[in-house]
């Protein structure tokens, strides 16, 4: 860990221009969202969308998962209670009001970050372990009441009708697309910007020492805290529009071990020390995962998952970056 | 608002028996995750493995479950040892096991639950044995064998282990490793091999207790994560290391299960576990019971 110390420390000067700061990320942004519409659209079969939308569904959730567990190496198992959290609220919504998408994606994400501030609040004295355990069990507390709520349709599960899409989109999965693409990058831009900024710095801290830390004057407590309520608003942003994509939502497919399993296998898979590990992970794993299930079966798709986690976690546990870190430095043409 | 003393009285008495079942399921995390420090969440995953290899040899042998019981208990032990030195080798080598060994756990946890589906399918699947429909009736109590005999076998493995664990030479040495490795090393003992024969008795008692759920009920791949929740709520209640301990525990979850299943409905037990999870760690998180 002490590479990851020695960047800290000697990493960008603290005043940059605000043109490289915020003008330069955002064009970034604005160009890898528009080609990948340009990419999507040229296929000219709804399909794409429709394929391509889970992929940034993970980049959401491996993202906001790296925030408390990459950064601050808390490993939370409760994914698929924050993701399950939108989804119910994005169902409520349409038994209800029937409030605009984007509106409900952000209510989803204000009620998810406030009961993660609330678990964390509960939880985070305890040991990483303790931590790990508590969160998966929150998941099943959380899953069974889904299962007795009638409202919701219960065990059962409620069918979602789509609405028209807004004009601009033409198609509701293409819209549900460009809704999860702008959720991607913007995940992506909060965690890079926890990750430099003094929230990132203090987490480093806690993962590699937290008593070191503490005994410092490193708030953990509260740094924590906004990693877990960070990490749980944007989890429940992403299980937002997924009740518009399924159309059909059941506690057993929201609150899928699936979802979990591969939330913490693609930061493991890319690398969990920086922003860019999760969404090379995703983007992987992701991909492999549509191809898999196409051509082969989903079983295996998720088996697969499984495997390479178990196989990276043990034998490349800095991940992708890491291998490449690794390669890199001993490269060959490089001056002694 | 009376609440009715007869069905009190049988949800009491379901609850002890399933707490004995519970003790079962438990010992092996009060030695893995209590004694040896070692973060095992795969340990349902086992459990549900037991139950398939006793689905299996009763429905292609006709064995009965209880002697697959016996049978799968020594591949099982090796199976764990080989465990052990993965991740003894992976992580604890380098002192990274908490959030690295964690992740690996849940991915064997997955590889075993969709391995099963990918043989077995996602269908209830149950054991056929004569006393399996069996009961028993004195007076009020009535005994269902499909309940007794878990409870009993439970009680066994447990004792047993406790007989193991003060006893044998061995089952000191795991005591000493779950109080100070270094100290062991010192005195001339070698805390990894002690951990590896350890961790496999944890595995072992994990499958046996599959062929005793499969006994008490139809089971499918995913159903072990309910167990998660129990499992840990047990050790962590009963004071991580301490056998008693696991025991009262198992008997008080068994008990608030089946008073919760009684009066509010069988669909709100999974939540009970978690929830005395929750709480013991933030009234009491060093549990009822210290050794």
């Amino acid at each position: 860990m002490s590479g990851r110390a020695m960047r800290v420390a000697t990493a960008r000067p603290i005043r940059r221009r605000w043109g490289r700061r915020y003008l330069l990320p955002l064009a970034t942004c604005a160009a890898i969202i528009l080609a990948t519409f340009a990419v999507a659209d040229s296929f000219h079969i709804e399909y794409a969308y429709i394929a391509s939308y889970p992929v940034f569904q993970y980049v959401v959730l491996a993202t906001a998962w790296n925030i408390l567990g990459g950064y601050a190496g808390y490993v939370n198992f409760g994914i698929a209670a924050f993701f399950a959290l939108g989804v119910y609220t994005s169902v409520v919504n349409y038994l209800t009001l029937q409030l605009p998408l984007p509106l409900m994606i952000l209510v989803s994400g204000v009620i998810a970050g406030i009961v993660g501030f609330g678990m964390g609040y509960l939880t985070l004295r305890l040991k990483g372990a303790y931590f790990a355990i508590a969160t998966l069990a929150f998941a099943i507390v959380l899953n069974t009441v889904f299962n007795n709520w009638y409202f919701v349709g219960a065990a059962r599960g409620v069918s979602v009708l789509r609405p028209p899409a807004p004009y601009f989109f033409g198609t509701y999965p293409r819209y549900l697309f460009g809704v999860m693409l702008g959720l991607a990058v913007l995940s992506v831009l909060i965690a890079r910007a926890v990750e430099y900024s003094w929230i990132g710095r203090g987490l480093a801290t806690i993962r590699d020492d937290e008593i070191a830390a503490e005994c410092s004057g490193v708030p953990t407590l509260r740094l924590k805290l906004i990693a877990t309520t960070l990490s749980g608003a944007l989890m429940g942003m992403a299980g937002a529009p997924f009740a518009y994509y399924i159309t059909y939502v059941d506690p057993a497919s929201a609150f899928s071990l699936t979802t979990a399993v591969n939330t913490v296998a693609m930061p493991v898979i890319g690398g969990m020390t920086s922003w860019i590990g999760p969404v090379i992970g995703a983007l992987l794993l992701g991909t492999l995962e549509q191809v898999t299930t196409v051509t082969i079966s989903s079983a295996l798709s998720v088996m697969l998952v499984g495997v390479l986690l178990v196989t990276f976690v043990a034998l490349a546990p800095r991940g992708i970056l890491g291998v490449v870190k690794a390669l890199w430095e001993r490269r060959p043409w490089a001056k002694p | 608002m009376g609440v009715d003393a007869e069905l009190l009285f049988y949800a009491l008495q379901t609850g002890l028996l399933l707490g004995g079942f519970y003790a079962a399921v438990s010992v092996g995390i009060t030695i893995s995750f209590g004694m040896l420090d070692i973060v095992n969440i795969a340990h349902p995953a086992f459990i549900i493995l037991g139950a398939f290899v006793a689905y299996y040899l009763n429905s292609t042998f006709g064995i009965d479950p209880l002697l697959s019981l016996v049978i799968a208990a020594a591949p099982a032990f090796l199976l764990g040892r080989l465990l052990y030195k993965m991740y003894y080798y992976a992580f604890e080598r380098h002192g990274e096991e908490s959030l690295q060994g964690l992740a690996f756990f849940f991915g064997i946890l997955f590889i075993v639950e969709i391995g099963l589906i990918l043989l077995f399918g996602v269908d209830y699947r149950f054991v056929e044995a004569p006393y399996i429909s069996t009961t028993f009736n004195f007076w009020y109590v009535s005994l269902p064998l499909r309940l007794v005999i878990p409870l009993v076998v439970g009680l066994l493995m447990v004792t047993a282990i406790q007989l193991f664990t003060s006893r044998t030479f061995l089952g000191r040495a795991i005591l000493a490793v779950s109080q100070d490795p270094g100290a062991l090393r010192l005195v001339g003992g070698n805390p990894v091999k002690i951990k590896e024969i350890a961790f496999g008795v944890s595995i072992a008692s994990a499958v046996i207790a599959g062929p005793l759920l499969i006994i008490i009920q139809p089971v499918e791949p995913s159903i072990g994560r309910d167990y998660i929740g129990r499992v840990f709520a047990i050790c962590v209640l009963g004071g991580m290391s301490s056998l008693r301990g696991t025991v009262v525990a198992s008997m008080i979850v068994g008990i608030a299960e089946a008073v919760t299943a009684t009066f509010g409905g069988p669909a709100w037990a999974p939540a009970v576990a978690f929830s005395l999870l929750i709480l013991t760690l933030l009234l009491r998180p060093e549990g009822m019971f210290q050794r």
